[in-house]
């Protein structure tokens, strides 16, 4: 049986809660992780940091100063704290798929996404408007300064909807897309390679290809699910920059 | 038909593009716990890390620059310093050999003046010795010529006039025969 989309469904672990299906257990796992590891890195605060420090502090300091500082700019503290979590929330969740017995992303669920998505939404336009004003952070949107008035009848619908509809939409889906599907092509050589395993001679040899290739997807699969985080902690960095900016 | 359709269903399984409250509602939780745990416990310490970090980097800096401006000043004092020292002690030297030549020079002086007056004592002295030595063999000749003469001549010469003209005579003589 090919994979598909119901290898995505999780039963119950015990009962029949829908709080405790694996995914569920697993975005909790990532939270205890996370908030251990960078508790316990964090707690000396040494001047020279020992090597869990360190590794703590590279994680953080590549957030801070990469995503923060130089994208939002002098401001940037204050959001650092939410960037921060937002990348190891992510990534943490994301790199469970490649984690031996673990082995899924919790993220291929979308409904993660969605919540983060919500959070980052609500950021964004909140510091827009604390720092606009809802009047004028609409205007802004609907009314780009300095172009020909007749271009708004296009220009004002898609900024509204870009705005409004498309940037959480892609936020939420981009990270949902990839992790779902990464997750379903390790599935085909895993699942395929077992399958071949059942079979004759010659197929429980190229078994063994199928498996070596699941073997090198994982690791391209780490990439892209440590890219995702990135990319997610990205978009709303600059979301948050634009918001804050003086014209849009 | 209707069994087609349904297998079709079930091996698609259900849409993954739905999301399922319960989930939404867990990413929401367990993002706001572990936004709450990084923001109290992890944020603070990492900042503080780095300011302090800053602070001893910079503090080093700064507190190197200090001393090197310090030591700079001291080495300018003693350079100065040293300096005086070797003018004062240039001129010491200069005072000192004036002042010696000078020394040099009375003491010459003195002892040049010593000489001479002893000198010139020593000359006044043998003058005076010879003077009287002259005077007295002066008279011891006169007495010892007269006593000859008189014992040459026979004759009692007692008479002092006489006696003293014939002294005077025989001074006369000798002092002529010179």
């Amino acid at each position: 049986m090919p994979p598909s989309s119901a290898d995505f469904i999780f039963q119950p672990i015990f009962g029949n809660s829908i709080f405790l299906t694996k995914p569920v257990l697993l975005v909790f796992l990532s939270v205890i992780v996370a908030g251990t590891f960078f508790t316990l890195s964090a707690r000396k605060a040494a001047i020279v940091p020992s090597k869990l420090q360190f590794a703590g502090e590279s994680i953080y300091t590549f957030v801070r100063n990469g995503l923060g500082k130089d994208v939002i700019g002098p401001e940037f503290m204050r959001f650092v704290p939410f960037l921060f979590t937002l990348f190891v929330f992510i990534l943490t969740n994301n790199v469970f798929g490649v984690v031996p017995f673990l082995q899924f992303p919790s993220m291929s669920h979308i409904g993660f996404p969605v919540g983060i998505t919500i959070f980052s939404y609500i950021v964004y336009h909140y510091v827009a408007i604390k720092k606009h004003g809802l009047k004028k952070y609409l205007t802004d949107i609907c009314f780009m300064p300095g172009i020909p008035k007749p271009v708004y009848l296009i220009l004002t619908p898609v900024e509204l909807l870009t705005y409004l509809v498309t940037r959480p939409l892609t936020l939420a889906m981009r990270l949902f897309a990839n992790m779902f599907a990464g997750h379903l092509l390790l599935l085909v050589f895993t699942l395929g390679g077992e399958y071949l395993l059942t079979s004759g001679l010659i197929m429980k040899v190229l078994s063994l290809f199928s498996f070596s290739f699941a073997v090198g997807l994982s690791f391209f699969e780490l990439g892209i699910q440590c890219l995702q985080a990135y990319i997610f902690t990205l978009l709303t960095a600059l979301y948050i920059a634009g918001a804050l900016a003086d014209e849009h | 038909m209707v069994n087609r359709v349904m297998f079709l269903a079930a091996d698609a399984g259900p849409s993954p593009i739905l999301p399922k409250p319960a989930e939404i509602i867990v990413g929401l939780v367990a993002f706001s716990i572990l936004f709450v745990l990084l923001r109290t416990k992890a944020v603070p310490k990492f900042e503080q890390a780095y300011k302090e970090r800053t602070d001893a980097i910079q503090g080093g800096l700064e507190r190197a620059e200090i001393a090197q401006r310090d030591a700079a000043a001291a080495l300018q004092m003693y350079n100065t310093q040293l300096a005086d020292a070797r003018g004062e002690a240039a001129k010491l030297r200069e005072e000192a050999r004036a002042e010696g030549s000078v020394i040099l020079e009375q003491m010459r002086t003195t002892a040049q003046e010593e000489a001479t007056r002893i000198t010139t004592a020593a000359r006044a002295s043998i003058e005076a010795e010879r003077q009287q030595a002259f005077n007295s063999l002066l008279n011891e000749v006169g007495t010892i010529a007269t006593q000859l003469a008189s014992k040459i001549v026979g004759e009692a010469l007692d008479d002092q006039v006489r006696q003293s003209r014939v002294v005077d005579r025989f001074l006369e003589d000798i002092e002529k025969a010179k």
